[in-house]
């Protein structure tokens, strides 16, 4: 029991110790952004630091954290609602081949009509609500996680399988010890690219739904020619997908992924 | 009374036969060595029995209170340790999950594993490891019968003979009956009482030879000398190095 708290803790520092390489990364990005700042003037690119201060500015607010929530709410929705929709329907896929079939073009179709097309479709049925943006955000997502999620039944170890059989399992335990431990793997990295997809989806069907939120913002921005207002709330766009991104997917997923960091044997762990 | 019994077992993938008119009795006890050349159908057999392929004629009938199985490969959770592994069937039975911590470390001793690699992940074991988890595993469950389907065939071989002996003592303990797939001559006179073969095209059983004396006190020189006189002389055996790749299944 102890020994068990004392690897969490241990597994936890290790995945907060992590975060420097990321603000490594995020300062790299700052200095070619500078950079840029530098080389063309405040007007056309602001500072990274105007850039805080503006979002400061903005945060310090109290309307802006509800601007920022709306959008946040109405992503977060979006996302739920494809994951459930794309993993239930990708288990059904991956596991009847017929059901595969069909869907497959159907996947095809959706993935290929270009997001802003359904905004203007959404926008037709749904008007100026928060439907047309989470209709939209389902309509990109859903198929990135229906995909993931029957990828992994499709290849899923048969030979485990039989295994189970021989050792008594009937189908649902099969399908609850092993298909759904399985998917697992693959339906992680599916959520977390859903989830950037809802974030972006979200705030480009608002900018052009007209509905407020982050995308409102950027609307007005750019009607002000306020490039430094747009790039933070650019930003705090961003901050809002890191948050849910790692508060949420990455230590559900790591949960699910020991064995993979066990394999390892030596150097650098995620 | 037997505690496996196979009667007029066929069966074909795809409208082609690979089983035909295969009838086989194993009595309480028992180790029977099912030995024949490649692709003669003996996976196919041994699947039937242990109940993961349902065969298209005959029929199984099982006297056994409870089965087990050992796979080629040691097929094991991937997601899980070890000690998760052995305890998976144990899972399934709906056993508790001390009793389940307690049963299978129990197994994982009787196998000799080392119980500081038990919350190690397959990924950290070497194969001989994991070999041995799984029998640890189909041990743990306390079979009367266990299936071993070429467990032991991507072993080197002092490894294998480690195994083969481990394999020897736990059924000489446990007393359980068994059917062991092999294409080894020598292992299936090392460690069965009875070896069967089957047909090369798996029309029915070829044969069968009893093995004097126990597995496990027979010396290693009358181990060889019955393999030698069984492929010298013995025209049961002719074919058992045949090998038609396109029928391995």
């Amino acid at each position: 029991m102890f020994e068990a708290a004392l690897s969490r803790l241990g597994r936890m520092g290790s995945f907060l110790w992590a975060g420097w390489s990321g603000l490594a990364g995020l300062a790299l990005l700052a200095a070619l952004w500078q950079a840029g700042h530098e080389a063309y003037g405040a007007f056309i690119l602001p500072s990274p630091l105007e850039t805080l201060a503006a979002g400061a500015a903005i945060l310090s607010d109290g309307r802006a954290w509800e601007v920022a929530m709306l959008t946040c709410i109405r992503a977060v929705e979006g996302f739920a609602v494809s994951a459930l929709a794309g993993a239930v329907s990708g288990l059904a896929a991956g596991y009847f081949p017929a059901t595969m079939r069909l869907a497959r073009p159907l996947v095809t179709v959706l993935l290929g009509v270009p997001p802003i097309a359904w905004i203007v479709l959404a926008m037709i049925w749904f008007g100026s609500t928060d439907g047309t943006v989470v209709v939209t955000v389902v309509v990109a997502a859903a198929p990135l996680v229906f995909v993931g999620v029957a990828e992994g039944v499709m290849t899923r170890d048969r030979g485990l399988d039989d295994m189970a059989r021989a050792f008594g399992a009937g189908p649902v335990q099969r399908l609850i010890t092993l298909g759904l431990r399985h998917v697992a793997a693959h339906l992680f990295p599916a959520l977390a690219v859903a989830l950037g997809m809802a974030f972006k989806v979200a705030v480009m069907a608002e900018l052009l739904a007209n509905v407020g939120g982050i995308g409102g913002e950027l609307a007005r921005s750019r009607a002000n020619l306020d490039v430094a207002a747009a790039l933070a709330w650019v930003t705090i766009a961003v901050a809002a997908l890191i948050v849910v991104e790692y508060g949420v997917v990455h230590p559900v997923r790591s949960e699910f992924e020991r064995w993979r960091a066990a394999a390892q044997p030596w150097g650098v762990k995620r | 009374m037997s505690v496996l019994s196979l009667s007029h077992i066929g069966h074909a993938y795809f409208g082609r036969t690979v089983l035909d008119r295969i009838d086989l009795d194993v009595e309480p006890g028992e180790m029977v060595a099912l030995v024949g050349p490649s692709g003669c159908g003996k996976s196919t057999l041994i699947h039937i029995a242990a109940g993961i392929v349902e065969p298209l004629r005959g029929t199984v009938a099982a006297g056994y209170r409870r089965h087990a199985m050992v796979f080629q490969e040691p097929r094991l959770l991937p997601w899980a340790t070890a000690r998760d592994n052995i305890a998976y069937p144990l899972r399934l039975a709906g056993i508790r999950a001390r009793e389940r911590r307690a049963r299978a470390g129990a197994a994982a001793r009787r196998v000799a594993f080392d119980a500081v690699d038990l919350d190690k992940y397959p990924a950290e074991l070497s194969g001989g490891m994991r070999q041995r988890v799984a029998i640890a595993r189909a041990l743990g469950v306390d079979p009367d019968f266990i299936f071993f389907d070429e467990p032991f065939t991507a072993l080197d071989a002092a490894l294998k003979r480690r195994m083969q002996d481990l394999v020897i003592d736990a059924a000489r303990n446990a007393r359980f009956a068994a059917l062991f797939v092999t294409h080894d001559l020598m292992e299936a006179v090392r460690i069965a009482h009875r070896i069967v073969v089957l047909d090369v095209a798996g029309k029915g059983i070829a044969g069968q030879r009893m093995l004097p004396g126990e597995p496990g006190t027979r010396e290693d020189s009358d181990v060889f000398a019955a393999v030698q006189a069984f492929l010298k002389r013995d025209p049961l055996f002719r074919h058992i190095h045949d090998v038609n790749e396109r029928r391995v299944a």
